[in-house]
């Protein structure tokens, strides 16, 4: 089945995601999309599975204009989406997420659930997945969710597929078996769009590439293209993907975690007994695919995680199960992977924004009170000092972009006196300018002194900025290595191997 | 799993860059500008237009049910200007006496008593505004007191009590009922908070169930002989409030208006100091915009959840302080609450949950309340009318889109936005 | 650098770390101590009998004659002995069986019934008859409360529909002399008022909990004024309307206790009878609760697969009002006969909480809402023997449900996206 797309264009208010994009898949290519975040890659993929509406363009379909109303509509038309966030019901069973939407029916209107679970298997088999059709898909891993989304949209007979982002929450090695799977569809005769800003993955699976910059289509290239060229096209100008920094000046041990385990609510145990060091003037990454412990690991360092045994201490005192007042209090900075959700009040302006953390004492406040004038006159200075580009310091926190939002947190959480600097996610959904300006400013705070810790599912990132790494796997930290160690070895590493001479820790690779 | 609408990453974000022009925000715009800004941007604009409405369909239940224009509907195509009369007759005369009771009564003999339907506004009008600064400032921690009732029924039986069963000295007794009253609330509040904080019951569950718990242990406090229950008398109603205990009258024994108003003054400005001016209210703020930020920020949200509900529970607690020590002084009975808690709500709610503005739609409310007993008086039309009238404003408010559509004013662009006090899209703070 | 070639399964599950819950045991051995109180502390002398069958019936059964006393204490040391095995379950397994609780819960309802009434004598069906009549509002508003929050949509508006349900078929049922338009009429009021709640909380997502109080406050006042100005004035013509009788089933209605109790009832009742399997049927086992369920879980991967979230919310909210509104007919048709002033006097708000004590589920919520209704009825049964004040008898649904959603009678965990307006570009 050909797809194309002739001019779509959707806007949202003043901003443009998608501007006159054109792009055509022939029958069985793997036709990627390449862009930064925010390039309008997702937009166009919603206007094509019908959840936006294009306001001008259309979608053909072996040359046959379609009208989609919504998704059922795609679906009918053969368009199927393994979605970055999977559309999956968490307490149904596999078979019922499968069948959700299309539904078989036997006497008196009863659900063929025995009929869905046949097909489960049946597109399981065929595709060599170990899928149980009666478990619940919250008790499954994500990799296996995946996979189920994969056996909802081939269960519908899709001809095209749409992977979004497919492999931000897989390992190296689960990525190669997606990459399989892909390879596999394709010769079976299905389209596949593959949506990424991994230029590694694009490479080694697409048979045609086309590059996506603020809404609007700005090349194609072949699979043969360099990582330069292909970065070049998808920002616009050359990138230079390595930090300016200079060896590190370790310092003593500052924080020192042993044994450090964490519950979450659900019962799981999700950091199993870490150990670890951060000295004074080093950047210690923790490296790993989303979802292996590093989000509760740096909650618990941050007194965020209720169920927390085994010990850390900063600069010699423990701040285990200590408030999170406390702990900043000790002078620990921590950038929030999430900084819509966790670190910032998008309904408070910036000057409001730039206290949120030290509303409890002097100087922001004095007897119980706002000092206005102290608080107008901190966020002026801290505008300027970090280029946040606003209005002014009364302009509300959730009308500023992502780069500038993060700017905030970086301001806040740098203008404090720091023992230990934690930044989770630092560059995520940013463009590169402001990539680049959290890179420089997190190592200017390492030279100054300040133990860091960068928790990233980025391999670039982590390989930027790294003095030393430590790979997190299933909880526990897989190993700890230099900061030059070659990616092949890290890839293992998040897949839970452990490098030689390394010492496993915990229960990564028992 | 995310909960994360689809395209709700940078589109969202600019789509609400549009919303509010960037004049908006200027820095320290002072009291003026700000009610300018206010008619310019529409709210103040659909304030007004969802109160019209609401009176509009008061209207139009008014003249259906109004005997004479039934009559006259009769034969009204060989006489329709007979009906249409009557119509206009049966919502004028209305809504005339709903103003002549409310604000001033133009066949009054002279001012001193033309101006009494306006005292009697601000009486009304003093529960409502202490209870809807109540309710605003839950919402504005993100939270729903529903339990208004409870409150407000604890907050009499604790000042209505230290009001009838001591004798102290004049001043003393009015402050200490006060704040036996004030306190009543404020626990049961506290306990909602710390329901909440521990084991995370929903707050909206726990204060409407304790509506009926504490209303049923006052219905059995009144009935018992020495609890509640007036010596000697057979009725469920408690003995009359001490001379010393009761709010003293502003304007003399000819009106009722008392203490109470110049209280709910005092309150509306500490509430507001509070909210906009105290580390306590940027605290408060900040965990009814995003309690997960400001858990990160070191804020301990679930003391905030405690302390704000009490707080909210002790200003509930105070209109039932106004119930029993200023407007019914003759012991009361259990509905004493007069239907205030679930007032309380609409009051915060068209005031948006802003100080002043609840100040305004108290005096509003407590305006129809007053009008409405003269209109079932004189017109015949059930008091009943003004909680229609009042439940639409409130709809009317919260959805400004259907009111515009009505008037046909143009949709400001990206008005898909949840308008609600509450955080309700964001996740849960995991509180255990 | 060499690798150990040591590699773990990818799709392994994560480590679940299991969390001995004593919550139970000590509930049950505060039951169990609370017994030990009032019956034998505070025990009671004579003997109560339990009547288990009217004279009419056509099988007799002789009444039970239980002492009190000596009850008290057996009760109590069997009480005591279930929260002992509960502890022993919770150690030796990590949880207490269900029927452990069920049991409990029967012999401590038998004993404070027998301590409650000495020293006379309890109609056994007679109360569960009544017991049955007071759930049957219960029933069908909470059946209206498990279809609404399932779709995702919260519905304080329970109240309001029982309500208006109660109004419109006294009215129409008083004016058409036919009970069975009356409930029509319910149904559509129902309906009525779940399309306010539908096109506010929907359309206009104003929070979905405001809605429904202001709902309520306005449905409220507009029968209180119609009730005034319409009804009041001929209350002959528009305020008395036909009940419906009581049919006995031939056979079922004559087996003991349960023939009274379940099977000599209004058509109403037996219409309970049917919407909560159906319910429960349709919601777990058909393609409707299948969708249903999907869009108050998760309603955009609900979107993606191409169902219509509004269209579905929209059209079993307004499902949920029709039940709900049935609810409301019981008070005119079934049980009291005409309509008066806010005559559900916070039933709804009882609905919301076998909602809620029946975590979401229409079975179990049924049996909350039967519950519910047997305490209220104690404080009849009770009325002049109980040493407890019927106050808190009455009182008993709403703490209850505070200690439900506290998280002391397991875990309670709703729809997800129950209360969150779907926002779609």
């Amino acid at each position: 089945m050909k797809l194309e797309l002739r001019g779509i264009t959707k806007r949202f208010g003043a901003l443009i995601a998608n501007d006159h994009i054109d792009l055509v898949v022939e029958p069985g290519e793997i036709h990627c999309l390449l862009g930064e975040n925010g390039a309008g890659k997702s937009t166009l993929m919603n206007v094509l599975y019908g959840l936006y509406q294009a306001d001008d363009g259309e979608i053909l379909i072996d040359d046959v204009e379609q009208h989609f109303a919504g998704p059922g509509d795609a679906m009918k038309a053969g368009i199927g989406m393994v979605h970055q966030h999977f559309m999956l019901i968490p307490v149904f069973t596999v078979a019922e997420n499968v069948m959700l939407g299309h539904e078989e029916t036997k006497f008196g209107g009863r659900l063929d659930l025995a009929g869905a679970r046949a097909k489960v298997r049946e597109i399981s088999e065929r595709f060599g997945f170990s899928v149980d059709p009666d478990a619940l898909v919250e008790d499954l891993p994500v990799g296996v969710q995946q996979r189920v989304e994969i056996i909802k949209a081939l269960s519908r007979d899709a001809k095209v597929l749409v992977f979004d982002e497919p492999t931000a929450v897989l390992t190296p090695q689960e990525t190669d078996e997606l990459i399989v799977i892909m390879k596999q569809l394709r010769d079976a005769g299905t389209s596949i769009v593959f949506i990424t800003h991994k230029l590694r993955e694009v490479r080694e699976v697409a048979d045609r590439i086309t590059i996506i910059r603020l809404g609007k289509v700005v090349g194609e290239a072949e699979p043969t293209a360099t990582n330069a060229e292909l970065a070049s096209l998808m920002v616009g100008r050359a990138v230079d993907l390595t930090v300016d920094k200079g060896p590190e000046k370790p310092g003593a041990e500052a924080l020192v975690v042993s044994n450090l385990s964490v519950i979450d609510a659900r019962n799981q145990l999700v950091v199993n007994a870490v150990s670890f060091e951060v000295r004074a003037g080093e950047i210690l990454a923790i490296a790993g695919v989303q979802g292996n412990g590093q989000t509760e690991l740096t909650e618990a360092l941050l007194g965020l995680q209720h169920r927390v045994t085994g010990e850390i201490t900063l600069d010699g005192k423990s701040i285990r199960n200590r408030s999170v007042r406390e702990v900043l209090d000790a002078g620990v900075g921590f950038i929030p992977e999430d900084r819509q959700e966790d670190g910032l009040v998008a309904e408070f302006t910036i000057a409001e924004n730039l206290m949120l953390d030290r509303s409890t004492g002097a100087p922001f406040i004095r007897g119980g009170a706002l000092q206005r004038g102290f608080i107008a006159e901190f966020a002026e200075k801290k505008i300027g000092e970090f280029d946040i580009r606003a209005q002014g310091i009364d302009t509300l926190v959730g009308k500023l972009s992502g780069g500038n939002q993060q700017k905030v947190v970086l301001a806040r959480e740098l203008s404090r006196d720091l023992r230990l600097f934690v930044a989770a996610q630092p560059t995520r959904g940013l463009d590169v300018g402001s990539i680049e300006f959290v890179h420089t400013r997190i190592v200017q705070t390492r030279d100054s002194g300040i133990p860091v810790i960068v928790v990233s599912t980025e391999l670039d990132e982590v390989v930027a900025l790294a003095d030393r790494i430590a790979v997190m796997y299933r909880g526990g930290i897989v190993g700890i290595v230099p900061g030059d160690t070659p990616r092949e070895t890290l890839g293992l590493m998040m897949a839970g191997e452990v490098p030689a001479g390394e010492t496993s820790q915990g229960g990564a690779a028992a | 799993m995310s909960d994360q609408i689809p395209g709700s990453g940078q589109p969202q974000e600019d789509l609400e860059v549009s919303q509010v022009p960037p004049a908006a925000r200027a820095p320290e715009p002072s009291v003026a500008t700000t009610v300018l800004r206010q008619i310019v941007t529409g709210n103040a604009l659909i304030s007004l237009l969802a109160v019209l409405l609401a009176l509009i369909v008061g209207a139009i239940l008014i003249v259906a049910v109004d005997p004479v224009v039934q009559q006259t509907a009769g034969y009204f195509f060989s006489r329709p200007s007979d009906m249409l009369q009557a119509m206009w007759n049966a919502a004028s005369g209305a809504y005339s006496s709903l103003f002549q009771g409310a604000i001033y009564n133009f066949g009054a003999a002279d001012f001193a008593s033309g101006i009494r339907p306006l005292t009697l506004t601000l009486t009304f009008a003093t529960p409502l505004i202490v209870a809807g600064l109540g309710v605003a400032l839950s919402f504005r921690v993100g939270l729903f007191n529903i339990g208004g009732q409870a409150q407000i029924l604890t907050g009499a039986v604790c000042a209505g009590y230290v009001g009838f069963a001591f004798d102290l000295p004049p001043v003393i007794h009015l402050i200490a009922a006060i704040v036996a009253g004030v306190v009543g609330g404020a626990l049961v509040g506290a306990l909602v908070g710390v329901l909440k904080a521990r084991t995370g019951a929903h707050e909206v569950i726990v204060t409407i169930m304790l509506n009926y718990i504490v209303l049923y242990l006052l219905r059995f406090l009144l009935r018992t002989p020495g609890a509640l229950q007036a010596p000697g008398g057979n009725n469920p109603k408690t003995p009359p409030m001490k001379s010393t205990a009761i709010y003293p009258l502003l304007l003399g024994p000819n009106y009722t208006l008392h203490l109470g108003f110049i209280v709910s003054i005092l309150a509306t400005i500490v509430v507001w100091y509070l909210l906009n001016r105290s580390n306590l209210g940027f605290q408060f703020r900040a965990v009814g915009e995003n309690p997960n930020a400001a858990r990160v920020a070191g804020i301990n949200v679930k003391n905030i959840y405690v302390w704000a509900l009490a707080i909210s529970a002790g200003l509930v607690g105070l209109a039932g302080v106004a119930q029993v020590l200023g407007t019914v002084t003759s012991g009361f009975g259990e509905s004493i609450d007069a239907g205030v808690g679930f007032d309380a709500i609409t009051v915060a709610l068209l005031g948006r949950s802003r100080p002043w503005g609840v100040f305004a739609a108290g005096l509003l409310f407590g305006a129809l309340k007053a009008g409405g007993f003269a209109m079932q008086a004189n017109n015949s039309v059930p008091i009943d009318i003004i909680l229609v009238v009042q439940s639409l404003i409130v709809l009317f408010i919260a959805a400004p889109p259907l009111v515009r559509a009505i008037f046909r004013l143009p949709q400001p662009p990206g008005s898909r936005k949840l308008r609600t006090p509450r955080p309700s899209s964001k996740k849960v703070v995991v509180t255990r | 650098m060499t690798v150990v070639a040591e590699r773990n399964i990818v799709v392994a599950g994560p480590t679940t770390v299991v969390i001995k819950s004593w919550k139970i045991p000590i509930i049950l051995g505060a039951f169990a101590l609370l017994a030990l109180v009032l019956f034998v502390i505070l025990g009671r002398n004579g003997t109560t009998t339990f009547i288990l069958a009217e004279p009419t019936d056509f099988l007799q059964v002789a009444p039970i004659g239980i002492p009190v006393r000596a009850s008290g204490i057996v009760a109590t040391v069997l009480l005591a002995a279930f929260a002992v095995l509960g502890a022993w379950f919770v150690r030796s397994r990590g949880r207490v069986p269900l029927w452990i609780d069920i049991l409990f819960g029967f012999v401590f309802l038998v004993e404070f019934l027998t301590w409650a009434a000495a020293p006379a004598s309890v109609q056994v069906p007679g109360m569960l008859l009544q017991t049955i009549a007071l759930s049957v509002p219960l029933i069908f508003g909470a059946l209206g409360g498990v279809i609404s929050e399932r779709v995702g949509v919260v519905n304080i508006a329970i109240e309001g529909q029982l309500l208006a349900g109660a109004f419109v078929s006294a009215m129409i049922a008083s004016i058409t002399h036919q009970p069975l338009l009356g409930l029509i009429g319910a149904m559509v009021a129902g309906v009525l008022v779940s399309f306010i709640l539908a096109a506010f909380s929907i359309k206009y997502l104003v929070d979905q909990v405001i809605v429904g109080v202001v709902i309520n406050v306005f449905i409220v006042g507009l029968t209180n004024f119609l009730y005034s100005t319409v009804l009041s004035e001929s209350p002959e013509l528009l305020n008395s309307p036909p009940r419906f009788e009581a049919i006995d089933i031939p056979v079922l209605s004559q087996i003991p206790v349960i023939g009274p109790t379940f099977f000599r009832q209004s058509l109403i009742v037996y219409l309970v009878y049917v919407a909560v399997p159906l319910v429960w049927f349709g919601l777990f086992h058909t393609r409707w609760g299948l969708r249903l369920r999907a869009v108050g879980e998760h309603p955009q991967a609900a979107d993606t697969v191409g169902i219509n979230v509004t269209r579905t919310r929209f059209w079993n909210v307004s499902l949920a009002g029709a039940i709900a509104g049935l609810g409301g007919a019981f008070f005119t048709l079934g049980s009291v006969g005409a309509f008066s002033r806010e005559m559900t006097g916070g039933q709804g708000y009882i609905a919301l909480a076998a909602v809620i004590f029946g975590r979401w589920d229409p079975i179990r919520a049924t049996v909350a809402a039967l519950l519910f209704g047997f305490a209220n009825e104690l404080q009849y049964v009770l009325q002049d023997t109980s040493p407890i004040p019927s106050e808190f008898m009455l009182m008993l649904p709403y703490v209850v449900t505070i200690l439900a959603v506290a998280g002391l009678v397991g875990q309670v965990r709703g729809p997800a996206a129950s209360g969150k307006p779907y926002i779609k570009s």
